[in-house]
């Protein structure tokens, strides 16, 4: 209406309707101004503006202050959808403006509220659903079997005997009773203590191969893989700095480097032409577009064994891999937590400890991150490591481990536990051996199904190419096939996706934490849902 | 083979750990590592009255976990669960432990609150808990008011790698150290005012260093004022077992339960967060068992995902489990806690007073008193509180802590821990604090002898004062406390 008037030079509407409206009119024509460009800017402008500001205020002034249904409406699970986030976000800083006094939603701090966000990816949606109806050979077998945890219960009985064999020394540390209160009871080193730092590296040199060994005075303990890792981003990377990643790569990472620290990871793709082996050129290329784009690149983050392909990586990999990050004046880590699980027979795995020792390399920019939860079977125990030939970051890890400290009566047991060493030597074969048997098993199983898995040494998984399954080769047809699986096969894997796999259709199976028993009726569901999506359902 | 560094290499972080190792606050430290005090084999030593610890019930606990011996997963009877507790690794926490923590929080509180295990979130221990809470609700730069005296680690837990930043409310003995409404008001305005955008509030009740709790109405004005200006209510309440003697206290979880049984539901509980831990009551510090208690659901949420970098070993979660669900044990504990620490108390603070030391009056919880040596300065400076201190630890021999390390206002008063030692051993300082009074008694006003060392100008805008050095076993220093970056 106005517009069709704004076009004549004369407007003859405003003056029969002046004469006609009311009140409203008073209102209408400093719009009707505005649009004709006749001064009534300021008034046309500044008139609702001003009616909304005062409207806001007085909405705020005289809401309740009972709590705002954005935030109480939510159920404690974390996997509750709360649309209501980004709301809070943005009218909070309203509430900012209009100054004390002012009754908005409670606001978290803004990385909180993003890390309170359910998460969706298929990871974590996967492990949840296992966890509501989990299988069970006897009371539950109907239930969803899980294959996208990767835990090993293999050699349970093995550790189930030491325990019963060895129970004073355990809890007591050898010394009696006296020890185990104080040693409990009392502060201790928050960098662990010595004497397990001590029989932690010896654990790690027999689990690596002989031929590395490993000083307890370069190492910091703290509870778990999860903290050793941001404990060593926060110590090497700066807010909105990034690492270099070869993907795929386990989920996890996204939320122990991303979630507090900010620094980013940048995808490195691995194809699987080259059986998903990280290529230097890739890495280039990675690096290139990183600074292109303005990030910081800090280092790179290695897993090896790797996770979820399985890959060893080679002497001349990581001869490469610390050229690279000489050249371009960063780190690398490299995370070998399932570096005794092992099952391949033709490739030997080789730490970075390893090469370092043997060449001139500058080791300052050199870190390893260990830990209890796959090798040895005791995620619950919360033991992880970070080792490094730097000592400023030593130091500083050190000073971090104090958020992070491992249980004292944990240290102990582990103490006396790693100490035996004819012990330890017999698990890490039998460990060894059962998880090779288990791979066997579950990959045949999966290649009589015609899905075959990418050539693997280590780890408690593979890595299953189902994308002759899939009806859309894209990660939309990935999902869905994991969806199949999950509620139909009732089957949980990690589909590649959730791992940032560049090609569809991979899927990560751990098979460690099955017995042998419940293999066929796994590849039984499996092959059940391969066969639904052959014909074509 | 550990190579020096490249300094390129390193993150602000890992280059910015201060070098606080030089600060002279590590005299103290220095001192007791290097000459401990033992009974027998070193009875000139230095003896530890700077760390916090509970010391005096392990006897209750030892003869529990002899009874007990299913509860550890190291006997015969207890092995059997052993795969499941291995194995567990659920950000939840076992049902057992998040239950008994809860009753037994219950029962601190004289079970007229109860809490729900479903708020309950574990971290590493009860730096992780704050440090956690810090990370949840306030952004870098934003900020959180605390009352002085404070516990010194706050400036590292709070600050370090959050970025966050803490606005002090100067309290002073005129009345107590108690926090007054207006000064809290008044804070608040200033960091407005320039510019500093509040997030919350953290109270710690009962007080580390004053020993000292808020009354009910206290309590209540300042859950008000936080609630009307719609920021966080943090309540630190890890000594809350260590009530001795009257007045009762009073925990924010009542002032909760009250606002919602009256039905006048004034309060919005998305704004307080409860910090909780086993090193004090429970003496406990080894078992890094930390406590977040939130009635917002999202902190909740929020909480439990940062958990997976400082989780409770299941085995200690077994443990604690099954130990705080005896109830019978619980009660017995409770009670012999309180008792001891009222005995210990009386006997140090009556052998000081006996050579005129006082202590604040009114302290009736904590593991320490707050001591007051302000006639013993030569002047009312921190300078002379940093010289007097020097003297108590070389000449003394006792490792306390000076109350500038608290950001106290006031120079001359002193925390001193006395539930991390034995009878004899605390006879022993009282014996040595005897004689120092003594012997400076005609010493005191003009006295310029106390002052040994070169005169040191320090400042303490920086020097942060690092409380939890290493306990008497380890020889190497723990790092100091690290500035944080802004």
């Amino acid at each position: 209406m106005t517009e069709s008037a704004s076009s004549e030079p004369e407007p003859p509407s405003p003056k029969p309707r002046a004469a006609a409206a009311g009140n409203g009119m008073r209102l209408v024509v400093p719009l009707q101004g505005v649009v004709q460009g006749r001064g009534g800017l300021i008034l046309g402008s500044l008139i609702p503006c001003a009616l909304f500001y005062f409207f806001q205020l007085y909405l705020k002034r005289h809401r309740s202050p009972k709590r705002p249904p954005a935030s109480s409406s939510n159920p404690p699970s974390p996997s509750a959808s709360s649309p209501n986030h980004g709301d809070l976000a943005r009218t909070s800083s309203r509430s900012n403006l209009l100054g004390r006094g002012s009754i908005g939603p409670v606001q978290l701090s803004s990385r909180g509220m993003a890390i309170a966000k359910p998460n969706d990816s298929p990871y974590y949606v996967g492990l949840e659903k296992v966890a509501g109806d989990p299988f069970h050979r006897v009371d539950n077998p109907d239930g969803k079997i899980q294959l996208g945890f990767s835990e090993n219960t293999l050699c349970f009985d093995l550790i189930e005997r030491w325990m019963k064999e060895n129970l004073m020394d355990s809890l007591m540390g050898g010394d009696g009773a006296e020890l185990s209160i104080n040693g409990m009871a009392t502060y201790q080193p928050f960098d662990g203590l010595m004497e397990l730092k001590v029989a932690m590296a010896d654990f790690m040199s027999r689990v690596m191969g002989k031929g590395v060994s490993f000083d307890p005075s370069q190492m910091v303990l703290m509870a778990g893989a999860a903290p050793a890792i941001e404990i060593l981003t926060f110590c090497l990377a700066d807010l909105g700095n990034a690492f270099l990643i070869p993907t795929p790569y386990y989920p996890g990472f996204d939320r122990d480097i991303k979630f507090r620290t900010g620094v980013e990871l940048i995808p490195v793709h691995c194809r699987s032409a080259d059986n998903f082996m990280l290529t230097v050129t890739a890495l280039d290329q990675a690096y290139n577009q990183a600074r292109k784009r303005g990030l910081k690149v800090r280092g790179i983050l290695i897993s090896n064994p790797s996770n979820p392909v399985g890959n060893i990586l080679s002497r001349e990999t990581l001869y490469e891999l610390l050229d690279f990050a000489q050249e371009k004046n960063i780190h690398i880590i490299s995370d070998e937590i399932f570096a005794g699980s092992l099952y391949g027979t033709t490739k030997e795995f080789v730490s970075m400890a390893e090469i370092i020792e043997a060449e001139e390399f500058d080791k300052s920019r050199v870190h390893i991150i260990y830990g209890l939860s796959k090798d040895l079977s005791l995620p619950g125990f919360r033991v992880g490591v970070v080792y490094s030939y730097n000592e400023n970051i030593l130091a500083a890890a050190k000073r971090l481990a104090r958020f992070s400290s491992i249980s004292a009566p944990t240290q102990r047991l582990l103490i006396s536990m790693l100490s035996d060493t004819k012990f330890i030597e017999e698990y890490i074969e039998t460990n060894r051996r059962r998880i090779r048997r288990m791979y066997d098993l579950f990959v045949g199983g999966l290649d009589q199904l015609g899905i075959q898995c990418a050539k693997s040494s280590g780890g408690l998984y593979c890595w299953a190419n189902m994308s002759v399954l899939i009806a859309l080769y894209s990660e939309k047809g990935e999902l869905e096939l994991w969806d199949k699986l999950l509620n139909v096969g009732k089957v949980n894997v990690t589909p590649g996706s959730a791992c940032h796999c560049i090609e569809p259709g991979w899927f990560r199976c751990c098979f460690a934490a099955l017995a042998e028993e419940d293999v066929p009726l796994v590849m039984e569901r499996i092959g059940k849902v391969a066969e639904m999506c052959k014909s074509g359902q | 083979m550990v190579f020096k560094l490249n300094n390129q290499l390193l993150s602000r972080m890992a280059i910015g750990d201060g070098h606080g190792e030089n600060s002279s606050y590590f005299d103290g430290w220095k001192a007791y590592d290097s000459d401990p005090y033992h009974h027998q084999n070193n009875p000139d030593g230095v003896i530890q009255m700077g760390l916090a610890e509970n010391q005096l019930c392990f006897d209750k606990v030892e003869e529990w976990l002899k009874k007990n011996p299913a509860a550890s997963i190291c006997t015969p009877e207890g092995v059997a669960g052993f795969k499941d507790v291995a194995i567990f690794q659920d950000y939840h926490g076992l049902p057992q432990f998040r239950n008994a923590v809860a009753k037994f929080m219950g029962k601190v509180r004289g079970d007229r609150v109860s809490f729900d295990p479903d708020r309950i979130v574990m971290a590493g221990g009860a730096t992780g808990a704050h440090e956690t809470v810090a990370f949840c609700l306030a952004d870098p730069g934003e900020a959180l008011l605390v009352p002085t005296p404070y516990y010194p680690g706050f400036d590292r837990d709070l600050r370090w790698r959050t970025g966050v930043q803490l606005v002090p409310i100067e309290c002073d003995s005129a009345n107590n150290f108690k926090l007054r409404m207006e000064d809290l008001e008044a804070a608040y305005e200033m960091a407005k005012l320039n510019n500093i955008r509040v997030k919350g509030l953290l109270l710690t009740n009962p007080s580390n260093p004053l020993g000292t709790i808020l009354d009910g109405d206290t309590l209540r004005n300042i859950a008000a004022f936080t609630n009307e200006n719609n920021i966080h209510l943090i309540c630190d309440e890890i000594y809350s077992a260590t009530v001795f003697g009257k007045p009762d206290y009073v925990s924010i979880a009542e002032i909760v339960d009250e606002d919602r049984k009256s039905g006048r539901n004034v309060l919005n509980l998305d704004l307080i967060h409860i910090v909780y831990s086993l090193s004090k009551d429970m003496g406990f510090p080894g078992l890094r068992v930390g406590i977040v208690y939130s009635y917002n659901d999202v902190v909740v949420s929020c909480a439990r995902k940062m958990s997976s970098f400082g989780l409770v070993s299941a085995q200690t979660q077994h443990m604690i489990g099954s130990m705080l669900s005896d109830a019978e044990f619980v009660e017995e504990f409770l009670g012999a806690n309180r008792a001891r620490l009222a005995e210990r108390h009386g006997a140090f603070t009556g052998g000081l007073g006996r050579v005129g030391i006082r202590c604040l009056r009114s302290s009736n919880a904590g593991l320490f008193v707050w001591m007051d040596l302000r006639r013993l300065l030569k002047e009312q400076s921190v300078e002379a509180e940093t010289a007097l201190w020097r003297v108590i630890i070389n000449e003394v021999k006792l490792n306390v802590s000076p109350g500038s390390s608290f950001h106290c206002s006031e120079p001359g008063w002193f925390r001193v821990c006395f539930a991390n030692m034995d009878d004899e051993t605390m006879e022993v300082a009282l014996g040595r604090i005897r004689a120092f009074v003594a012997k400076h008694k005609e010493a005191m006003k003009p006295a310029r002898k106390l002052c040994a060392q070169s005169s040191l100008k320090l400042s303490f805008s920086g020097r942060i004062y690092d409380e939890f050095i290493m306990s008497p076993r380890s020889p190497i220093p723990q790092s100091p406390l690290v500035r944080a970056r802004t």
